[in-house]
């Protein structure tokens, strides 16, 4: 036992120096969502294109679907687009727009510009739903099941390769549930 | 005296720099008019994290999300909530990562004790290394008459202004 006893400090600092270097691989922008396996906040948001409806929880009900908070300000929104056509015009899922903190004017400047894959857009100009919804940049996706509940969130972009490996195969489980 | 300059200009940037950090991020027209609402409101804010820069709370914060949250905490509070209600309030939304103080529940003992800990098993460590170390070697034994003459006849010896 007691010739072991040098040993400690060595195993004790090769504990620190593992847990040390894992935590060097660590996102610190990945923070766990609370908001998961919760319901969607109540909420009503404003039209963004003219003479089409805005949306409101109610919306949501009924089928799975995608909520997708973008702004016209938001790059990575620019690189996510292309995906989200793609899956609208697929039709793999039902997606839902939020225009956050973005002006319902530049908002749909940039969905007519660049093609709009969203079922329903609301403005969340006032950024009051994305509080509810524990946003913290854009883009963020919440995958929320057929009775209004929030099941997932994906932090940044959703890329092919995110829907294939993630979103896609969550999709297809929640429309399986009752 | 060009030294002396210098460290007046370095003292200025100091200055500067200090004075521009107490400049709030709070814009004037999220300020509340009843000044001890606006007062705990400010309070609150510098107690919670800016999500988007992390490391600021936001009261200091110039981000988007930051005023954001500013305006909740003021609606909060002007609704009527406690301090807590309001942190209850943002911490169901963001967890408790958006509280700059983590709260103190069985999964951050570790943060809040570990420190302690640590220091206490590294004392005990110490204690018990000391108490375990061999005896001090005996004394030696006293001298004998006839070292204790030659001793004398060196110290007589040493020039005077020599001694320790």
């Amino acid at each position: 036992m007691k010739r072991f006893l040098p040993l400690i400090p060595i195993v004790l600092f090769a504990v620190f120096a593992a847990a040390m270097y894992f935590g060097l691989k660590n996102d610190p922008r990945a923070l766990p969502s609370v908001v998961v396996n919760k319901p969607m906040p109540e909420f009503n948001l404003a039209p963004v294109l003219p003479g089409q409806p805005g949306l409101a929880k109610a919306d949501l009900v009924g089928r799975v679907s995608l909520v997708n908070v973008f702004g016209s300000w938001c790059g990575v929104c620019v690189e996510e687009h292309p995906t989200l056509l793609d899956l609208s015009a697929r039709k793999a899922v039902a997606i839902y727009g939020v225009d956050w903190k973005d002006s319902p004017a530049e908002g749909a400047a940039w969905l007519n510009q660049r093609g709009n894959p969203f079922t329903q857009v609301g403005s969340d100009q006032a950024g009051r739903l994305a509080l509810d919804l524990g946003v913290s940049g854009a883009p963020e996706t919440f995958v929320v099941d057929k009775h209004g509940r929030v099941r997932f969130k994906q932090v940044g972009a959703i890329t092919p390769d995110v829907w294939r490996d993630t979103l896609g195969p969550l999709v297809a489980k929640l429309e399986g549930e009752p | 005296m060009k030294r002396r300059l210098g460290v007046v200009a370095a003292l200025a940037c100091v200055a500067s720099l200090t004075l521009s950090q107490a400049a709030w991020a709070v814009e004037p027209g999220e300020m509340l008019n009843d000044p001890r609402l606006e007062a705990r409101a400010e309070a609150i804010s510098k107690t919670l994290r800016c999500v988007v820069c992390q490391n600021e709370n936001i009261d200091d914060s110039g981000a988007p999300l930051a005023s954001d949250m500013r305006r909740l905490v003021r609606e909060r509070v002007s609704a009527g909530d406690t301090d807590d209600q309001v942190r209850a309030y943002l911490v169901a939304r963001y967890g408790n990562f958006v509280l700059l103080k983590p709260p103190l529940q069985p999964d951050t003992w570790l943060l809040w004790f570990g420190p302690a800990a640590v220091l206490l098993l590294a004392a005990a460590g110490f204690s018990a290394a000391y108490l375990r170390r061999k005896p001090a070697a005996p004394a030696p034994a006293p001298l004998t008459a006839d070292e204790r003459k030659q001793l004398d006849a060196l110290l007589a010896d040493t020039p005077p202004g020599n001694t320790p």
